[in-house]
């Protein structure tokens, strides 16, 4: 009987990716307070999950699925569409959802008071299904409404930290994560102008006949900064440390590895899908802004990161520099460099996840993220900061870690386009992480612990927090060695986007 | 057990020690036990790939393809084997010596040390036996990692300043010049394989080769190359079994193993002798060697001086591998041996004089040799091996590095070579003469009747030091007469 449920449901998959988190985020509410809303949440985020490897699993094996919403077909109606890129994005942020939520129970419960709890979960989902539904949609005014939903929930979330600052934080994020967004739909505004269609599809095919127009140039103008603007590209990036460093820690977590990825993912969809590379990188010439704006990028937060003392700003600043890396592969523009790009994009959402996760549970413990806080923890919270200590070993980017599978690809990429300086920033950057990273490392396991301290009282984080930390802590490891999922698919993904062109 | 099998176990064996000793943590004699049986065993298994590898064969392994093209994987080859053998058959001598040394001092976290030590050996093992630049690389990492908390075991400020520059050079430089040269020759050969006769003649040419020489070289910060050799002085503050076995054997031959073996397969000896870059580099490695020594005699600190005494005999393994001939290259091969086994004796020698009499610098170690005769006296026999004279082991690898040197008529560098040995002399010697026939210092509040050079009462470090110190020694005396077994080893790599 199941097996035949399946097969009626198999079809509506696409649509049951985005359908199952809406409807359970208000039925969370409805569950109040507590355990019973997280329990739902949880199963959710697991469906959620289960449904887009089997997705991501079926376009590998036989290309892209396209599901008609409302059996209205494709121009006219709105199209969910999957491939390998957007299957890829799916799976990183559905995988880090289910991981997360489990997670979030004891973090939550320590750092929310009980009343909002239920309206916590509310939002969470609300941004999970937001996220998944930039993803997976072709429609471009839908993906503006998903990535509205996804905001407009991650303010509420961001908001909800115990800081007072949180407030400030957020609405701060709210003006430039509106800006942002209102670039994007003027863009698209633009786009249908120009070709009267919404469809991704169907703008990639109307759009050489109007190429020439300055509108369309303009639409490719604003949706480029739209997008730069909520990934956090330098300059626009000043939103991002605040926002992370007043967040709940798990919300902290599940931003950083999903929301900026998301973010990518639209500009290489309306890069390499929409406008096509030969018209990004050759008439309007994008490269020529995007690589020196990641380069200083690198440089520059990877420098600022060294000098932070709260070791969730250390990791935000981190995450701009490392997003950057991204950008720079996106930049390059070449198979290796997409690769590049898009590896990272999954090896930083896995590893900076771990990162925060692990933060979590010293905040559980410590009850702050300062990084004097942390002396002697490597003794109280051995299997916490160890897995920390990974993480950042693959931040930096050592061999064996998910980290150095990007920066080789990324470095090989430079070479090929016979940019030797960029192949040295990203080296040179390496070392800047080292630095960060072993202050946290040094805090923990060499400086003295003094009279006092919260680390002497501190006990290992619960189960119900290790365990995701270590799933997390132990993929970034795992796909540094075990490289056929995030190389196939990636490498997957960027033959596609740029041997199709659309 | 096929070869394939051993290869991997090679690596399997320290591995699944380390977790035993994490198991057994809590009891001392057990963990020691497996420290001991997981060295023997692991020699064995090395032991076991020789005759094949003698006998002219190749075996390989494989584990797993991390990236397209990019496997990790093994294959024995002569040099490999040399390091190999050299390194899991010190391990053995070290783990007895350290037993000694660690109860003797009373050192806290001992179970992480003999965990990390275990981890460190697998590293080193990966580094001998890799059939790519990539593996090579990868262990090369793990093996710095994985002796960072042996640097920083003391805890203290001043461990965690030293850990700090350990990592920074050893980090930096691999990740910032050695993996851009290894990715730059992947980009130009399209492949890393360890291939005789190299993989880039006639894909790169030109000043392009010197670049690339200079970034493999000073890339490989664990050769310790001048200017890039502070990390070594800065990691003596470990406990001495890991300045000894690490800083002595495993890591610092893993560097110049490295440089022998780039220069031997990725560049390929007819290669680069033909670019004449290599000399610029024996130039470079004769000024470390001398600088080094120099800088060796003017420091009191003994474990410094060893230090600086490594750093100096590195250089030469270097400059034998720039010579780029096949005398050159086996000498370096050579010495890899000849200076483990020495410079191993010292260490230990100088841990024992600690263990006893907790005396760091050379100059209160007058009149000690009285003290400690047995200690004294392989320090003798350990010194004169480094400095290359009869009936030590020494002798022969600067032998042929002289001999090499001859060859291409670099006379420049025979007189750097025999001018270091003289300062070796200068600054190695005096420490056991000293010890044997100086004067005690004398001590204001003592006895006014303990006449200076009276008899005193032997008082020599724990029993398992001593066992140590003697094994190496006598290995000293030992390679002095068989050095046509490790010639004849590495006969074929010198071959085109």
């Amino acid at each position: 009987m199941i097996g035949a449920a399946l097969s009626v449901l198999q079809p509506h998959l696409p649509v049951l990716q985005i359908v199952v988190p809406l409807i359970a985020a208000p039925a969370c509410f409805a569950l109040g307070r507590g355990n019973r809303a997280w329990a739902l949440a949880v199963a959710v985020s697991w469906v959620a999950f289960g449904i887009s490897a089997w997705l991501l699993a079926t376009v590998m094996d036989t290309g892209p699925i396209s599901y008609a919403l409302g059996n209205w077909p494709a121009p006219w109606g709105i199209e969910y569409r999957v491939d390998a890129l957007n299957g890829f994005v799916l799976l990183v942020v559905s995988g880090i959802g289910a991981v997360t939520l489990p997670y979030t129970r004891r973090s939550v419960a320590h750092e929310l008071p009980e009343s909002q709890q239920g309206a916590f979960y509310t939002a969470f989902l609300l941004c999970l299904t937001g996220l998944l539904g930039v993803a997976i949609t072709g429609d471009a005014f839908n993906l503006f409404v998903f990535l509205e939903i996804s905001s407009l929930s991650s303010y509420a979330l961001i908001a909800l930290g115990r800081d007072r600052r949180a407030l400030t934080a957020s609405f701060q994020y709210l003006v430039m994560g509106t800006i942002g967004a209102t670039f994007i739909v003027i863009g698209i505004g633009l786009l249908y102008m120009a070709t009267g269609t919404l469809n991704m599809a169907d703008l990639a095919a109307r759009i050489p006949a109007v190429a020439d127009s300055r509108t369309v140039l303009a639409a490719l103008a604003f949706i480029a900064v739209g997008a730069t603007l909520k990934l956090a590209l330098f300059p626009l990036h000043f939103w991002l440390p605040n926002a992370y460093a007043y967040t709940p820690s798990v919300v902290t977590a599940f931003l950083a590895a999903t929301a900026t990825k998301v973010s990518v993912y639209i500009l290489v969809r309306f890069f390499f899908t929409v406008f096509g590379a030969a018209y990004t990188y050759e008439v309007l010439a994008l490269d020529n802004l995007l690589i020196p704006f990641s380069v200083v990028a690198i440089l520059v937060c990877s420098t600022v990161a060294i000098f932070q003392t709260d070791v969730k700003r250390l990791l935000a600043y981190s995450s701009i520099a490392q997003i950057c890396y991204i950008i720079l592969g996106i930049g390059l523009g070449s198979e290796t460099g997409l690769t590049a790009g898009l590896v990272h994009l999954f090896n930083h959402a896995v590893t900076k996840g771990a990162l925060f996760l692990a933060l979590g549970c010293v905040v559980l413990r410590v009850g702050t993220p300062r990084l004097d806080a942390l002396a002697g923890l490597g003794r109280a919270m051995p299997w916490t900061m160890f897995a920390f200590v990974l993480a950042g070993l693959s931040l930096i980017g050592v061999p064996l870690t998910a980290g150095f599978v990007s920066k080789w690809y990324l470095v090989q990429a430079a070479l090929e386009a016979d940019a030797w300086y960029l192949a040295v920033v990203v080296l040179a950057s390496s070392l800047l992480a080292l630095v960060y990273v072993w202050r946290v490392v040094e805090a923990a396991y060499l400086r003295p612990v003094p009279e006092g301290a919260p680390s002497l009282a501190a006990r290992e984080a619960p189960l119900s927090m290790l365990i995701p930390t270590w799933i997390l802590a132990g993929a970034s490891v795992y796909f540094g060695i075990d490289t056929s999922l995030n190389v196939g698919v990636a490498r997957a993904a960027a033959q596609f986007l740029l041997g199709s062109g659309g | 057990m096929s070869a394939t099998v051993a290869i991997q176990l090679t690596i399997a064996i320290p591995l699944a020690g380390a977790v035993l000793i994490a198991l057994t943590g809590r009891w001392p004699n057990p963990r020691e036990g497996v420290t001991l049986t997981t060295a023997g065993l692991l020699f064995l298994t090395v032991l076991s790939l020789l005759p094949a590898v003698a006998g002219g064969a190749r075996p390989t392994a494989t584990l797993i393809e991390m990236l397209p093209g990019l496997p990790l994987a093994f294959e024995v080859e002569p040099l490999g084997m040399l390091f190999g053998l050299v390194a899991s058959g010190l391990w053995i001598v070290n783990s007895i010596y350290s037993i000694g040394y660690m109860r003797g001092n009373r050192e806290a976290n001992q179970t992480r040390f003999y965990v990390c030590f275990a981890v460190a050996l697998a590293s080193t093992m990966g580094v001998a036996f890799a059939s790519n630049m990539f593996t090579l690389f990868v262990f090369y990492e793990a093996l710095t990692l994985s002796t960072y908390p042996l640097v920083t075991h003391k805890g203290t400020d001043e461990a965690m300043r030293a850990g700090r520059t350990y990592l920074g050079m050893l980090l930096g430089t691999s990740i910032g010049l050695q993996l851009l040269a290894i990715l730059w020759t992947w980009q130009v050969a399209g492949t890393l394989d360890f291939t005789a006769g190299g993989v880039l003649a006639g894909k790169a040419e030109g000043p392009i080769v010197g670049v690339m020489l200079l970034l493999y070289v000073y890339g490989i910060g664990k050769a310790a190359l001048m200017p890039l050799h502070r990390w070594l002085p800065a990691a003596m503050v470990a406990p001495t079994p890991v300045s000894a076995l690490l800083h002595a054997v495993a890591v610092v031959k893993a560097g110049v193993f490295t440089v022998l073996k780039v220069v031997i397969y990725i560049f390929g000896l007819d290669f680069l002798h033909g670019t004449g870059y290599g000399e610029w580099l024996a130039y470079i490695a004769a000024a470390s060697l001398l600088a080094a020594s120099l800088i060796a005699l003017s420091k009191d600190n003994l474990k410094a001086r060893l230090a600086y005494s490594t750093i100096s005999q590195l250089a030469y393994i270097v400059l034998g591998a720039a010579l780029a001939n096949g005398l050159g290259v086996i000498g370096g091969g050579m010495h890899i041996a000849m200076h483990a086994m020495g410079k191993i004796t010292l260490f230990f020698c100088a841990g024992a004089i600690y263990t006893a009499t907790h005396k760091t610098e050379v100059s209160e170690m007058s009149g000690l040799g009285r003290v400690m005769p047995f200690t004294f006296g392989a320090f003798m026999i350990a010194a004169l091996s480094i400095i290359g004279l009869p009936p030590m082991g020494g002798l022969w690898s600067k032998w042929y590095l002289a001999l090499g040197a001859l060859e291409d008529n670099q006379l420049l560098l025979v007189g750097a070579l025999m001018a270091s040995s003289l300062l070796n002399i200068a600054y190695l010697m005096p420490i056991p003469l000293r010890g044997f026939f100086g004067k005690a210092p004398g001590n204001p509040g003592a006895a006014p009747g303990a006449a200076p050079g009276a008899t005193v009462a032997i008082k020599e470090a724990p029993l398992p030091c001593l066992i140590a110190i003697g094994v190496t020694a006598a290995g000293c005396i030992v390679l002095f007469f068989v050095p046509d077994l490790i010639v004849n080893l590495l006969a074929p790599i010198a071959a085109p």
